[in-house]
């Protein structure tokens, strides 16, 4: 007799880096599918909405499948939902890298660029940084994460639970609430740390 | 451990994030080979186990270049991208044979996290602004293998077998203009050797662009990672140092750490 594998639905956008998140969660056991399908992703027990590449692309692939609306929803009535680098960004009002392309707006900010000013912060941030969960976190692990983003959101979203970072001053490295979960790093990519974090979302 | 030969790091290294240690697997025919100066690849053992293995020690990162695809045509093996990302939980970067967009999207479906280009963005550069726009530049690393010529740095490719007459630090800031958002930063010069990484090259391509650098060709201990630093490296990659099992990743963190170089514990 064996338990039955968790089974994780992950939202597949033209833009996004859908491999190595699948393979992330299925490394930990879960059976993984993949959708754009609007009806789907109103229905999944447990949805994985992943990002790379500009705001504005990966905003027009959710609006032309028609999930804008179910994913507001189902991160409004707090279902189950783990949004990842730029899938954090596409939750927030919208972003300085795409001027007049709302977001969710489920996150209230707006995404702006490092601003690296005289240091030698190099830009994208590239590689792994020390992330730092407020007292009330229960998903997100303290511990080093990977991180590979330009823009970020610096400012506590009311209603959310914030993980600091520093990189070029302070941003928020994730928020969550209950088991809705924003990183900006890429928790399948951060090795034994990010295999935590994703197994802590699975039970929440 | 030998005497490093850095001291201490620069001040402005305490901005940065901590430095990646890089393990190369350059794969031919689904295994992991190493030459030196790009020649004589003898076998050093299966690409998804060595892989493992490395993240296991500590490994940031983990990049998969297929030394073979360009000279001999063959397309890059999306099957050892399969295999190895299925066990691999950081970052992959994969090289060789990629021409356009289509070869990079089936790297990236395959499982590679960013796309490393040489030869086909030299002879067509918009290259970098496709990739770029489709995947974004933090998905781009640009390969540059560049060969010492008097007082410069000129661009080889194919495997190093063709010059082109390009200088290094001119086509590495054209790069990022179009895209690259990080430079895999290679001297044929000290592939293999052994002897330590280029570190007039690294500092010239540091003060012409400001994305972040990958170090490459030369090391030998944590010494010659901690000087690629002090000159402007971001991560340093390696291969014959960990495949011949004298160093552990684990064991390279530790002795930079002892050198004050910020690493990832």
């Amino acid at each position: 007799m064996s338990r039955s594998a968790p089974e994780v639905t992950v939202v597949r956008t033209s833009t996004a880096n859908l491999a190595s998140v699948v393979a992330g969660f299925e490394r930990i056991g879960c059976r993984v599918r993949t959708t754009a399908d609007a009806g789907r992703v109103a229905r999944a027990d447990r949805l994985v909405l992943p990002g790379v590449g500009a705001f504005a692309a990966a905003q027009g692939a959710i609006a032309s499948h028609g999930l804008e609306d179910p994913l507001r929803e189902r991160i409004e009535r707090g279902r189950a939902t783990l949004g990842i680098c730029l899938g954090m960004q596409l939750m927030a009002t919208g972003s300085e890298e795409a001027p007049g392309t709302p977001g969710l707006g489920v996150l209230d900010g707006v995404a702006g660029r490092f601003e690296t000013g005289e240091q030698e912060w190099r830009v994208p941030q590239m590689g792994w940084n020390r992330v730092i969960p407020a007292r009330g976190c229960t998903i997100v692990p303290p511990g080093y994460a990977y991180f590979a983003n330009s823009y970020r959101l610096t400012a506590r979203p009311a209603g959310w639970e914030p993980v600091w970072c520093e990189y070029a001053g302070r941003f928020l490295a994730a928020v969550e609430c209950g088991a809705v979960v924003g990183c900006q790093f890429h928790p399948e990519l951060s090795g034994a740390y990010g295999a935590l974090l994703l197994n802590r979302w699975l039970e929440a | 451990m030998r005497p490093a030969s850095t001291p201490s790091v620069d001040r402005a290294v305490a901005t940065m994030l901590p430095v990646r240690i890089i393990p190369c697997l350059d794969v031919r025919a689904g295994r992991v080979v190493k030459g030196v100066k790009f020649k004589g690849l003898a076998d050093q053992g299966d690409p998804a186990a060595l892989a493992r293995a490395y993240e296991e020690q500590g490994a940031d990162e983990v990049v998969v270049l297929d030394v073979t695809a360009t000279t001999e045509a063959r397309g890059t093996r999306l099957d050892t991208v399969r295999s190895v990302r299925a066990r691999l939980s950081v970052p992959l970067a994969v090289g060789g044979g990629i021409r356009g967009v289509e070869d990079a999207e089936a790297l990236l479906e395959a499982g590679a996290d960013k796309v490393a280009v040489n030869t086909a963005a030299l002879r067509r550069p918009d290259l970098l602004s496709e990739l770029a726009a489709r995947f974004g530049t933090q998905c781009v690393v640009l390969s540059i293998d560049a060969l010492r010529v008097g007082g410069a740095y000129e661009v080889v490719v194919r495997s190093g077998t063709e010059r082109m007459a390009v200088e290094a630090t001119r086509w590495a800031r054209h790069a990022v203009d179009l895209g690259a958002g990080e430079i895999l930063l290679t001297s044929i010069d000290r592939d293999g050797t052994r002897s330590g990484y280029e570190l007039p090259l690294l500092r010239a391509v540091r003060e012409a662009v400001e994305v972040p650098i990958v170090a490459s060709g030369g090391a030998d201990d944590p010494g010659h990672m901690a000087d690629a630093v002090r000159h402007g490296a971001d991560a340093v990659l390696a291969a014959s140092i960990f495949h011949q099992r004298e160093w552990t990743v684990g064991r390279v963190k530790e002795a930079l750490a002892a050198l004050g170089v910020g690493i990832r514990p």
